[in-house]
């Protein structure tokens, strides 16, 4: 048996039956890393020592007759950017390449407090600036489909993690679409929960009223168990929201009768690859056929969301990494003769290309005689996407769209930085409005994943994830495993 | 264009960075180019729309003041480049 393929649900199961134990299926998954490793790049660390005693201590648990937490026993991996104690934490960095954090996220600490398993920290865009997780220090992650291609960023690593079977659930964090497409680039499942719902302390900051850490899973039951662990409210990030965490896998019914599905008209025009709009579409008729209500919407500020984008996440980006300065931790300059040059010469040696185009993008936008003319423009332009969003959710429940107008792209860093930001217009406005949304495989384009994203009202999770349980339910996409093929 | 090469160094000195001079022409097209694209933003009228900084109706989170465990002494230290006299090293400061 293959343990490596099955879901965290199932594999849950089998601990609890003791038809496996976790320390087996520990080793079964770092068997797996060490034969595709080399090919896919997932993993920056690995943690095998510190995995399998954990592995020991819920089989004890089990052993002894002990209630078991869903995720206990089942490994998983975090992205390199959430903080886990003596356990190194690099965001994919030269800047962080040697930290070993001093305390834990929350998340860390509510997945610990249910035993789960972490083997490693997943590769990703440096800092989480990026949708092709290229800019990695540590080398590129490669897609599991065909690893000449990008596996989308910046959560790639987690993703492709998932779609190699090297992991059996993981963490991204999601700051302009950096869960949802990966996950689609890779057929995954992926959320980003609404912004408030999960404690944002322990992830390096990158835009802080943007970011949101969240699962990428095999499928919607495992993501809505990950979701029950991470959620609630936590005295340390004052954005989280003290509001009740329902049991997500409440919401696993497969049933969409008199769901109003809206179709925003924006997101389907110029730019969407006939071959995903195809799938959509196909999507789309299977809803309508299992009793959905189809409506066509208008975000008629859709246009406006990626530039609005890159003026807020760098204006905020450029406060955040203003903390790496050489003095408490990370990389140090040791030529430099003076404190001043010596932060800015570990500035410019640690951080690569993209981090600093970004970092200075917001120095510029944030600067005296640009202030209005940018950063408080996007501001304004924010409130009428939000705007857009509390408008169409008038005359629909959920939001449906192409998670990515493309499937994933060749590696070979041929496009330019704007072109490669455009392709994040369908991702990026669901974090300017800080709703919650879920991509699921919707199909195969070129032999790539399709992934289909749903869009829910402010704390709605339950209604994408019944939505996407249902499609999934009803079709196969979410069985197909990845070929690794590709000449690499 | 919006930005010069001299502009981009400017930038660069406040966000205390360095461009190396071999990059610098490709990174100040690459600057202007997005700077170009943000002109779509002039079409829309904004006049008296309040801006968004944050989506939450959440201001000012308090808790009792009470003192709580913070980290130790050497767990601050533990990831410092340099350390002296149990605090952390740099270079000179002032001349």
């Amino acid at each position: 048996m293959e343990l490596y393929k099955l879901t965290a649900h199932e594999l849950h199961e089998k601990l609890v039956n003791k038809e496996v134990s976790s320390v087996e299926l520990t080793n079964a998954l770092y068997e797996r890393i060490d034969a595709v490793e080399d090919k896919v790049n997932a993993y920056v660390t690995l943690d095998k020592e510190n995995a399998l005693a954990q592995a020991a201590k819920v089989d004890a648990k089990i052993a002894a007759g002990e209630e078991i937490a869903p995720l206990a026993g089942v490994p998983g991996a975090i992205k390199d950017n959430i903080s886990t104690k003596g356990l190194r934490t690099t965001c994919s960095s030269k800047m962080l390449s040697n930290l070993i954090p001093i305390y834990d996220a929350h998340v860390i600490k509510n997945l610990r407090a249910d035993e789960t398993i972490f083997l490693g920290k997943t590769n990703m865009d440096e800092f989480a600036m990026g949708s092709t997780t290229e800019s990695s220090f540590f080398g590129a992650t490669h897609n599991p489909w065909n690893l000449d291609r990008v596996p989308g960023g910046s959560s790639g690593g987690s993703a492709a993690a998932i779609a190699a079977g090297e992991a059996i659930w993981t963490l991204g964090s999601d700051t302009g679409g950096s869960i949802r497409q990966p996950a689609s680039f890779n057929g995954c499942v992926g959320i980003k929960p609404t912004y408030g719902r999960v404690s944002r302390y322990g992830c390096v900051a990158f835009a802080s009223s943007l970011d949101q850490i969240g699962p990428i899973t095999k499928d919607v039951t495992d993501a809505a168990l990950v979701l029950n662990t991470i959620c609630g409210k936590d005295e340390h990030d004052s954005t989280s929201l003290d509001v009740e965490v329902p049991d997500f896998t409440k919401a696993l019914v497969a049933d969409v009768k008199g769901l109003r599905i809206g179709l925003p008209k924006e997101y389907f025009g110029e730019g969407l690859d006939p071959k995903v709009k195809a799938e959509i579409e196909k999507a789309v008729k299977q809803y309508e056929a299992m009793g959905a209500e189809i409506v066509e919407v208008s975000l008629p500020h859709t246009e406006y969301a990626v530039i609005t984008y890159y003026i807020i996440a760098p204006a905020e980006a450029s406060a955040n990494l203003a903390r790496f300065d050489g003095v408490r931790y990370g990389y140090r300059n040791t030529s430099a003769t003076s404190a001043p040059e010596m932060t800015t010469l570990s500035r410019t040696e640690g951080f690569g290309a993209e981090v600093k185009r970004r970092i200075m993008l917001g120095t510029y936008v944030l600067s005296s005689g640009y202030y209005d003319a940018y950063y408080k423009k996007a501001m304004q332009v924010r409130t009428l996407i939000r705007k857009d969003f509390e408008e169409a959710f008038k005359q629909c429940d959920v939001l449906l769209t192409p998670t990515s107008p493309v499937v994933a792209y060749p590696i070979d860093g041929k496009m330019d930085p704007l072109s490669i930001y455009l392709l994040d217009v369908t991702t990026i406005p669901v974090n300017m409005a800080g709703l919650p949304g879920i991509s699921v495989p919707c199909g195969f384009a070129d032999g790539m994943p399709v992934g289909m994203q749903l869009i829910g009202k402010p704390l709605d999770e339950a209604t994408i994830l019944r939505a996407a349980y249902t499609f999934e339910q009803a079709n196969e996409y979410h069985k197909v495993f990845a070929p690794l093929g590709g000449n690499k | 264009m919006k930005v010069s090469a001299d502009d981009v160094k400017y930038i660069a000195q406040l966000s205390r960075l360095t461009v190396p001079e071999t990059e610098m022409e490709k990174f100040t097209e690459q600057f202007n180019q997005i700077l170009n694209y943000a002109d779509i933003l002039q079409k829309i009228d904004t006049a008296g729309i309040e801006p968004t900084a944050h989506v939450l109706p959440v201001s000012n989170v308090l808790r009792e003041d009470v003192a709580k465990e913070g980290v130790t002494h050497e767990e601050a230290l533990s990831n410092a480049p340099a350390v002296h006299n149990g605090g952390f090293k740099v270079p000179r400061v002032i001349e």
